[in-house]
């Protein structure tokens, strides 16, 4: 019985430990912002980032808006609510699958790399070389990644959500519902608000999947087998972060 | 002193790796530290440029001491030191020459072209003329040590810390990083310390020879002294126990 609760003690204390540290990171992320990041820099990243995303992006939301429109067709045709389908489609993914999938995409992506990519730094002893060089690693590796993210994210959203509704479109053509009633239904059903919500989630999703992937980066333990198990935990707190969020900020932008 | 170690303990968890150092470097002078493989001679090069803390104790640099400081403060102190890591920690993303110009590139109001010239010098001067467009991940591991150096002594800082600049290089290529060394420190009146496996680099090169042994520093002395040593420990390291 002891055993058991010093294991459950043990680890609730890690995850504190582990949580408190992104939350840590984060807020010194900010302070090192005050030194104006270099643009050259955000710009690499942003390339960098992007390029390496979209096609996964492309594909995921693409496949996501046909299989959403092919369950949800059938029955609205039922009902003959035909007009609706083109704006429920949109409004699914502009609120929801838009951001999550990118930021699920992206923490798999982005996230990964950027924690293989410090990790590898900290145990070749490159980012004590930069403290030795006096200069600062969080201002120097974090900033520009977590800025990088941030812009990058809503970007890959407004992409995926254009993606997805096209996806949706397909299907519905497929099902007889012509292009003119998409395009209307999604006229009279989605506000602007829909993709705006999912923009923010976008970025604060960019925030967490930066803070997230340069903590384990930064912490990795020594060696090889080090990077390897810095990258995994950082696309699985990253994850759990994103849905975490998107609950919350679900609740507070549309309710 | 430029140096000076009070009285300082470091422990990883319960491993007690360096124990009741004192230890003090003159400016411009050279000290060299020998001793056994992990016995923390790395870990003491760390401790003197706040890469790692001590457990206890207090370590000076130019008047100040560097476990007092804050991040931003340290940097200050940092600015005129310069580290050539045990493997050599060249940014591997960038260029030869950008590893060489990085501190210039942060830290100097120097044109881009007064850079190159001293990337050039730099690299001419550790024998990679040439070398500046190629990765790290090009070079041999003797190669990246000498690029390592380079990237050091481009800054022109007042104390270098090396950890075995010359491990894995060739004999003549060792001959001529431990010349060079001499000379920075002869040229630009450096303060070096200088860990080394190489006993006659140390005698060499040095002022005065620390041994670390077992986390203590059983002995400092001028390299005369050290060879003439008559403590078991020093003498078996540095016949390489065949005395
Ligand atoms: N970050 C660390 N965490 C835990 N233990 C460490 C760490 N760094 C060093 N040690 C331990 O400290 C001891 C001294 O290590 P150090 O690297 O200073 O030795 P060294 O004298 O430089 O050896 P070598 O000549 O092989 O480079 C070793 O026992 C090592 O296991
Ligand atoms: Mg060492």
């Amino acid at each position: 019985m002891m055993f058991i609760l010093e294991k459950i003690g043990a680890i609730v204390l890690k995850a504190l430990e582990t949580w408190g540290g992104f939350v840590i990171l984060f807020l010194q992320t900010l302070r090192q912002c005050k030194r104006a990041p270099r643009f050259s820099h955000v710009l690499e990243q942003m390339a960098h980032l992007g390029v390496d995303t979209l096609p996964i992006v492309a594909l995921t939301l693409l496949f996501t808006g046909m299989v959403l429109t092919l369950q949800t067709v059938a029955e609205f045709l039922k009902f003959g609510a035909q007009s609706t389908v083109g704006g429920v489609v949109t409004i699914a993914v502009g609120r929801e699958l838009g951001p999550v999938l990118v930021g699920v995409v992206a923490a798999g992506r982005v996230g990964a790399a950027i924690t293989a990519e410090l990790s590898t730094m900290k145990v070749t002893e490159q980012i004590d070389a930069l403290k030795v060089m006096a200069v600062n690693p969080v201002g120097y590796l974090v900033v520009p990644r977590l800025i990088a993210c941030m812009l990058m994210l809503p970007l890959l959203v407004v992409f995926g959500d254009i993606i997805g509704s096209f996806g949706g479109w397909i299907v519905a053509n497929y099902y007889g519902i012509s292009s003119f009633m998409y395009m209307q239904s999604i006229n009279t059903f989605v506000i602007i608000h829909d993709f705006t919500g999912g923009l923010i989630k976008a970025v604060v999703f960019g925030a967490i999947i930066a803070t997230i992937g340069c903590y384990y980066g930064m912490n990795a333990a020594n060696g090889a087998e080090g990077v390897g198990k810095a990258t995994t935990k950082s696309v699985v707190d990253a994850i759990i972060a994103i849905f975490f969020f998107n609950c919350f900020l679900s609740m507070l932008l549309y309710r | 002193m430029i140096i000076n170690l009070v009285d300082v303990n470091k422990s990883f968890k319960k491993h007690k790796v360096l124990e009741h150092i004192n230890l003090s470097v003159e400016k411009g002078e050279t000290m060299a530290i020998i001793g056994a493989s992990g016995s923390g001679k790395s870990t003491l090069l760390k401790l003197m440029i706040g890469l790692e803390y001590p457990t206890s104790g207090q370590i000076w640099i130019k008047n100040k001491d560097i476990t007092t400081l804050k991040e931003d403060e340290l940097d200050k102190v940092r600015l005129s030191m310069g580290m050539v890591f045990q493997y050599s920690a060249l940014f591997d993303s960038m260029t030869v020459a950008d590893n060489v110009a990085f501190g210039l590139r942060e830290h100097s109001n120097l044109s881009e072209n007064e850079i190159q010239r001293v990337v050039e010098e730099k690299l001419d001067t550790v024998g990679l003329k040439g070398f500046g467009k190629y990765l790290p991940n090009e070079l041999s591991g003797g190669m990246k040590k000498r690029v390592s150096l380079a990237r050091v002594i481009a800054f022109e800082p007042e104390i270098i810390l090396y950890d075995e600049p010359t491990s894995g290089l060739d004999p003549i290529m060792a001959g001529k990083i431990d010349k060079l060394i001499k000379y920075t420190q002869e040229m630009m009146k450096v303060t070096s310390v200088v860990v080394t496996h190489d006993i006659n680099s140390a005698y060499y090169m040095a002022d005065r020879i620390a041994m670390v042994y077992e986390g203590q520093i059983i002995a400092v002395d001028n390299p005369d002294n050290i060879k003439n040593s008559t403590d078991e420990r020093v003498r078996e390291f540095i016949h390489g126990g065949k005395s």
